[in-house]
């Protein structure tokens, strides 16, 4: 805490100096120049992606002759072009939600045992090997859900399908293993680590006073957890599975391997189909033909403009958060 | 801090016991459930992804290769990766490394500094296949350019350029206010202070934060599915017709419906993930050799 002060302290008057770029000379001024440049360009770049495929959407849409929105068609490329969104937008909601609640409870999990529950020594390594499975790259992960993954879920569909059929959500005539539920584990597995890193920090930064109070009022380590460390970090830990739902919302190549894509909108998660827009970019693009590219550019405005809202939120959240602590 | 010191429990009721228990043991089965598909992944990719991990792999193509033949490699793909990462970085490293400087050096508290701050942080959270398909409506579609390595490049270095600014930024931070302003004392005028004395404090963090970035862009497939396209021919211009990437590959591999195929994206997979790896132990072995001198 007091170094944060410090450095507070010493860069604010470094700040006052800072408002002027430079000294005047040519190289100061260059510099300062260059440095500042950088700085807009990159506000450039995520105004020149909205913009452009704003551009690219904008004849593909006025040629649908459905509605944009609301149709469950996709065939951008036939005489009479007839694509919407709503199945892509369905698909890619419901796996990512299914992913967020499968994956944030063990996330937190895994932040709290780090943090509080394992050997002090061994917490940073710990960590490490929670890092590692956000190294793996995706396509690995694609590979691996649909050799290795989809037989197994395949007969855990069946079990399901058998046991607790009566159940809507695990009904249908035909479970395999390129389902939703699939995806969503996978999904899962991938944004488990940026959930569980940024609840790690946050549980971190909990006042040590917090904790003493606590234990000294003879709290159990659960106790404790519940009293001093989750209502510290309730924001911090909402920001963070809103960075991993984030994730999972444009996650493309490890759905488009494990999830066998078909139409509709259904709730049955067990069934293999479903789409998501990134899911459905990276499948059909090759055999897009011009208006089909603008199509699929237009599907990707849309996920762009709620990955976009989705992170600004959770950004917030944390900016509000740090105004207080 | 870590590490709740368990303080005997004899005053504590029977039911608090339990649960005290019970959270232990939820908490230690949610860590395992977290190990259980890293393991699985990896030893998955190591021991089919060997079955063709041989030097044919290394130095062949897959030109000529017909469907159902055995034999090829992924050389045209390593060839790609390569290419399109270095440029990415090229292209990256520079405009990321200079905003941090931006940042911390000249905004700070500025509104610009602010803006520029928020939308890195709302950049990082950009899904891949939109800054893939920012390029192809921009240079391939609008610009009239044709697939090349290069065009995924710039996919990638946009997935880049946040992880950098904030690596770099973060390690600016740490660079101690004494070093500035002995320099200015000195008379060096400020870009000389940041080039000649913050940067290379800095520098080691920096390459860290770097590699850490060049690992994350060398597995993206999504930006360049759409940008660089798919070949199985050796292409060694960057600037000139469709490449192929180790991602690529795998995908490519992966959805065909026979096992010469399939083991040829599992020894793909292998080499991915092994350079990744090795990318990123080097990054945590230089971080740990030398610490940025902080207060």
């Amino acid at each position: 805490m007091t170094s944060e002060t410090l450095e507070q302290g010493a860069t604010g008057s470094l700040g006052e100096r800072g408002r002027r770029l430079s000294t005047g000379r040519l190289g100061d001024r260059l510099f300062g120049i260059s440095a500042r440049g950088s700085g807009i360009l990159l506000l450039l770049i995520i105004a020149a992606i909205a913009v452009f495929l704003i551009a690219k959407a904008v004849p593909a849409l006025k040629a649908d002759k459905a509605n944009f929105l609301t149709s469950q068609e996709w065939n951008p490329d036939a005489a009479q072009p007839r694509f919407g969104v709503l199945q892509l937008a369905w698909g890619t909601l419901l796996s990512s939600f299914m992913a967020l609640i499968l994956a944030t409870p063990v996330a937190i999990g895994i932040a709290l045992f780090i943090a509080y529950y394992s050997p002090r020594r061994l917490a940073s390594g710990l960590g490490y090997v929670v890092d590692l499975l956000a190294a793996v790259p995706s396509v690995v992960y694609g590979l691996w859900g649909l050799q290795f993954f989809v037989p197994k879920m395949a007969s855990v569909a069946n079990f399901l399908h058998d046991h607790l059929g009566w159940i809507p959500l695990f009904g249908g005539d035909n479970v395999g293993g390129q389902s939703i539920l699939t995806a969503a584990i996978v999904l899962a597995i991938m944004i488990l680590p940026i959930i569980s890193s940024i609840s790690r920090e946050v549980f971190l930064q909990v006042p040590r006073a917090n904790i003493e109070a606590a234990l000294a009022l003879g709290a159990t380590r659960w106790e404790v957890i519940r009293m001093a460390v989750l209502p510290f970090g309730r924001s911090g830990m909402v920001s963070a599975a809103m960075l991993g739902l984030g994730r999972a919302l444009g996650e493309t190549i490890a759905v488009a391997m494990v999830l066998s894509t078909a139409g509709g909108i259904s709730l049955r998660i067990l069934k293999p189909g479903g789409n998501t827009f990134a899911a459905n970019i990276a499948n059909t693009f090759g055999m897009a033909g011009n208006l089909g590219r603008g199509a699929l550019i237009a599907s990707g405005l849309v996920l762009f403009v709620i990955t976009l809202l989705v992170n600004m939120l959770a950004r917030a959240i944390v900016a509000r958060r740090k105004e207080f602590v | 801090m870590s590490t709740l010191n368990q303080a005997s429990l004899r005053g504590v009721s029977a039911g608090r016991k339990v649960k005290d228990r019970i959270v232990q043991v939820l908490v230690y089965v949610a860590f395992l459930l977290a190990v259980i598909p890293l393991l699985s992944v990896l030893w998955t990719v190591v021991s089919k992804g060997a079955k063709r991990f041989d030097p044919d792999f290394f130095t062949h193509s897959l030109n000529g290769i017909g469907a159902n033949d055995a034999g090829g490699g992924a050389y045209h793909a390593i060839i790609g990766t390569v290419e399109q990462v270095a440029l990415a970085s090229v292209i990256a490293i520079p405009i990321g490394v200079l905003t941090a400087v931006y940042l911390v050096e000249y905004g700070r508290d500025s509104r610009l500094a602010k803006l520029v701050s928020f939308f890195v942080d709302v950049m990082t959270g950009l899904p891949s296949i939109v800054a893939g398909l920012f390029i192809l409506a921009f240079w391939l579609l609008l610009l009239g350019f044709s697939y090349s390595g290069f065009a995924g490049a710039m996919a990638l270095s946009i997935l880049m350029m946040p992880t950098v600014v904030r690596a770099a930024e973060e390690m600016l931070k740490l660079v101690p206010n004494d070093l500035r302003e002995a320099s200015y004392a000195l008379g060096v005028p400020r870009w000389r202070t940041i080039c000649f004395v913050i940067l290379p404090t800095a520098f080691t963090g920096i390459i860290t934060g770097i590699m850490l970035a060049i690992a994350r862009v060398m597995g993206e497939t999504a930006p360049l599915l759409l940008t660089v396209f798919v070949t199985s021919a050796i292409n060694n211009n960057p600037f000139q017709g469709p490449q192929m990437a180790l991602p690529l590959f795998i995908f490519d591999q992966a959805q065909r419906p026979n096992d010469v195929a399939i083991n040829r994206a599992w020894a793909a997979a292998l080499t991915l993930i092994v350079i990744i790896m090795l990318l990123n132990l080097v990054a945590r072995v230089i971080a740990r050799l030398r610490k940025p001198v902080s207060r």
